[in-house]
């Protein structure tokens, strides 16, 4: 069962991030980008996490999307132009990627050590992990919070219509 | 029934599952032309680097991996709210959203 449906919900992850790839217009980009999201949710609960499961489908797919999809919709993005990017993205990235993607895969081929997971895991309740994040981990959940503030006034002081420089604009090719 | 309980995922198929997603993320971001889509590829990454997070977690039966999952994403949002305001104030100013033609720091 654990195979199975990690083969599944594995399989929509990298399909949903290869149709990213492939995807010219940027709404389905989004879309699949949600498909990766749900199903990484659903590995997540297989490895026994409740929370961050739950965090992310109402986090990522729902909250975080959301915005993408409102922006990419406010600012009619419509389908890229294909231009292959500069030769240094070609020529240097895309083997320097595949050389990351070789190292890793090979160092955690032979990691020694690395266990298995399985269904009767049983799961870190929400309770256990609040216990930790509220008493020994305090001080960077508050901090968490005033950064969401100070996110919430960039976001509102960058995106805001600023009159004034209008107003200089105007008075400016007035002139 | 108990069988297909049993059954096991070896912990590295995940590992190498976060390893495929974050290269897929950076492969995005060094060939998307669009600015939200290099901001997608952004997302991408942080989520296969989010799933490693959480197998070590239960590699280790420890809780303070899925807590800075936790911290990861409110990072993620913050990040994705100011990033987009950005992204908002670039388009007013020059009107398109292509990576190659948005290379002033200056608006």
């Amino acid at each position: 069962m654990h195979l199975i449906l990690f083969l599944i919900f594995a399989g929509f992850c990298l399909g949903g991030a290869i149709n990213l790839l492939i995807q010219s217009h940027p709404i389905n980009s989004a879309l699949s980008l949600i498909v990766v999201m749900v199903s990484l949710a659903v590995l997540y609960l297989l490895l026994g996490a409740e929370f961050p499961a739950a965090a992310q489908v109402i986090v990522y797919a729902g909250a975080i999307m959301v915005l993408f999809t409102f922006v990419v919709m406010l600012l009619n993005a419509g389908r890229e132009a294909r231009t292959l990017g500069s030769r240094a993205a070609l020529r240097l990235g895309f083997p320097a990627v595949v050389a990351i993607l070789a190292v890793i895969a090979t160092v955690i081929l032979y990691a020694q050590g690395l266990g298995v997971a399985r269904l009767s895991d049983g799961i870190t309740s929400t309770e256990e992990l609040s216990t930790v994040l509220f008493t020994k981990l305090l001080l960077p959940f508050e901090v968490t919070s005033v950064l969401i503030l100070i996110a919430i006034l960039g976001a509102v002081a960058l995106a805001r219509h600023d009159d004034t420089d209008q107003r200089a604009n105007a008075e400016r090719t007035g002139k | 029934m108990s069988s297909l309980l049993s059954q096991e995922v070896p912990l590295s198929w995940y590992l190498l599952l976060s390893a495929a997603l974050f290269s897929l993320g950076v492969v995005g971001f060094l060939i998307k032309r669009n600015l939200i889509t290099v901001f997608m590829s952004i997302e991408l990454m942080l989520n296969g680097v989010n799933l490693s997070f959480v197998t070590f977690a239960h590699q280790w039966h420890a809780v303070k991996g899925q807590i800075f999952v936790f911290f990861v994403m409110m990072v993620a949002a913050a990040e994705a709210a100011v990033g987009l305001a950005i992204i908002i104030a670039v388009f007013r100013a020059r009107a398109t959203l292509a990576v190659d033609r948005i290379d002033l720091m200056k608006l």
